[in-house]
């Protein structure tokens, strides 16, 4: 019996990354397999982040970052110079290390992305709203404060509300940037659920130092190491069966 | 075997008394350094008291007798000792609006610049020019908006505004009468040179503390510039741009030498912002040294207890709205 291959959504070609003399990575080359989690390991500094930041160019906003190579998303390669990046990143959406609500109502951080692409009567937007927020596990915690500050939650509410918040602006793609390194372990769970939720729909890409974390809820996994991919594969493969001994002394916590 | 180690307890309790010992000995500089501090601090309330109290008193005669009219009337008439504020009043008010609606749009404009859109060897020089003109004493601005600035607007610029703004129905009246190059346009706009610095830097620094991860976030939404400043770094840096705003119009309500220079010093209330007119800074300087008899200076005196109450008022008024926008910000 033959597996039919798993669409690709994302394909990195031998992508070389440079903050401006310095080269963080050195020629990458892996797919982001549609409706899927793909996790990035590796020890601080090996590149694993730098590469998200290329999936949606937030590279962009930094004079003397430049990315070279290609990354094709549905076959069309995002470095090129007339991409619409504001574009690219309302399909590749993107949730940081630390919560970062916007310092306005919590409904207005659902709404704020979806009002600069849709013009939603108020009863469509309360309907993309609550659905965003139930999406994200958030709705039974806030349905009666929606006014209320975005900053007034919780760290790992707050970071459910940023997921909310790039879900609501219906990506193709989303970036997790160690999406749990400031929450606690029942907040981490939460999201971790989560993770599990959103795949159904969406192609996922989740950076992370938690080995158990990649293992649980991931279904590729790439150990990247000083600038390179050093192994890439079905995350069961990985932790059972690495080929190659840096990967197994990274996961068995050897060293990183 | 060492001495120490047979008797653990002992020798414990000797680094304990050694440690107290040690911090005894701060003791009394630490005294001494809460007092000097405390000292400098209610320094402030005591001269803050003692200004209030020496311009009430000063101000007193004036006060009791024209009562009200002083804040309602316009008559300044040395001669027979008739005063009332109310044309320093407008002038004050009326030139401080004007120079903050030029200079808010334009200070917020540069800092926005200088901190998201501006090539980095740009940065430098043109956030040091900034700050150069801060330092500017206000007196050469003064002389430059006389022997500059005012033939300019009245040979170019007045001439053209009498012309087209001053016939439009409703703001008309603003943009009439003869071209005197000196009045409260002038004014205003030396004014607005003169707080553009404060605005713009103190903006400036409060816009580089949004933390990038914030901005990465809206722009990770695929926020333009614009829109990431406008939703973003505006609300999020909001406290400080007020304070930035109200250090610019404390400035500009207080500014007293550049004013005196350019605002032709007439104590009368006309419509038309080309007209002369005084404040209260220019009105006090200007007269000081002239004024003969009590009332008079008791007068100029109280011109002087209103500058401060408009300035308290001001400053308190924005607290207010701070405290309102943070109460609905529920932060």
């Amino acid at each position: 019996m033959t597996v039919p291959a798993l669409p690709e959504k994302i394909t990195v070609r031998d992508l070389r990354f440079h903050y401006g003399a310095s080269l963080a990575l050195k020629g990458v080359s892996l797919p982001l397999h549609e409706r899927r989690v793909t996790a990035f390991i590796g020890p601080s500094g090996c590149g694993k982040s730098t590469l998200l930041r290329v999936l949606n160019r937030m590279y962009d906003l930094y004079p003397g970052q430049r990315a070279e190579g290609e990354v094709l998303l549905d076959g069309h390669n995002i470095l090129g110079r007339d991409v619409d990046v504001n574009l690219l990143r309302a399909r590749v959406g993107m949730v940081f290390q630390k919560p970062t609500p916007f310092p306005m109502s919590i409904y207005d951080n659902i709404a704020f992305g979806v009002r600069l692409y849709e013009d939603l009567p108020r009863a469509e937007m309360d309907a993309r709203v609550e659905a965003a927020l139930r999406g994200a596990a958030l709705w039974d915690e806030v349905k009666d404060k929606l006014g209320a500050s975005g900053l007034s939650l919780s760290g790992g509410q707050q970071q459910r509300l940023c997921i909310a918040r790039s879900v609501a602006v219906q990506p193709e793609v989303i970036l997790l940037d160690e999406p749990c390194s400031a929450l606690d372990p029942i907040s981490t769970a939460k999201v971790e659920e989560l993770i599990d939720e959103l795949k159904e729909r969406y192609t996922i890409a989740i950076v992370t130092h938690n080995m158990q974390q990649a293992a649980r809820v991931s279904d590729f996994t790439a150990f990247m190491y000083l600038g390179e991919l050093i192994e890439f594969g079905d995350t069961s493969t990985i932790f059972t069966a690495p080929r190659h001994k840096a990967t197994q002394d990274y996961i068995t916590g050897r060293f990183g | 075997m060492t001495d120490a180690s047979l008797h653990p307890s002992r020798a414990l309790a000797t680094a304990t008394a050694d440690r107290a010992r040690a911090l005894a000995r701060h003791r009394i500089p630490d005294a001494v350094f809460a007092a000097l501090t405390r000292a400098a601090a209610l320094a402030v309330l005591v001269m803050l008291g003692g200004v209030i109290v020496s311009l009430a008193r000063g101000a007193w005669p004036a006060f009791s007798a024209f009562g009200l009219d002083f804040l309602t009337t316009s008559t300044w008439n040395p001669v027979k000792e008739r005063f009332g504020a109310l044309a320093p009043i407008y002038g004050t008010v009326v030139t401080s609006l004007i120079a903050m609606l030029i200079a808010v749009p334009v200070g917020l404009g540069i800092a926005v610049f200088l901190t998201e859109l501006c090539p980095r060897p740009l940065r430098r020089p043109i956030g040091i020019a900034v700050e150069l003109l801060a330092g500017i004493p206000s007196i050469i601005y003064g002389v430059w908006g006389l022997f500059v600035l005012a033939p300019f607007l009245q040979e170019t610029v007045q001439p053209a505004l009498i012309a087209t703004l001053g016939r439009a129905p409703l703001i008309g009246p603003l943009f009439e009468g003869p071209p005197y190059g000196i009045g409260l346009l002038t004014a205003s706009l030396i004014l607005a040179v003169m707080v553009l610095p404060f605005i713009t830097s103190v903006s400036r620094d409060v816009f580089e503390t949004v933390p990038p991860m914030l901005k990465e976030s809206a722009y990770g939404l695929g926020c333009t510039t614009w829109e990431v400043v406008r939703r973003v770094v505006l609300p999020y840096t909001r406290a400080g741009v007020i304070g930035g705003v109200m250090l610019g119009l404390g400035r500009a309500l207080g500014e007293t030498m550049a004013v005196t220079f350019v605002i032709g010093n007439a104590h009368k209330i006309q419509a038309s912002l080309l007209a002369p007119a005084t404040t209260i800074s220019a009105s006090i300087a200007n007269e000081f040294t002239e004024a003969v008899g009590d009332l008079y200076t008791a007068s100029l005196i109280a011109l002087g207890l209103i500058l401060f109450v408009i300035t308290f008022v001001v400053l308190a008024a924005a607290r207010l709205m701070l405290m309102q926008l943070e109460r609905r910000q529920g932060a």
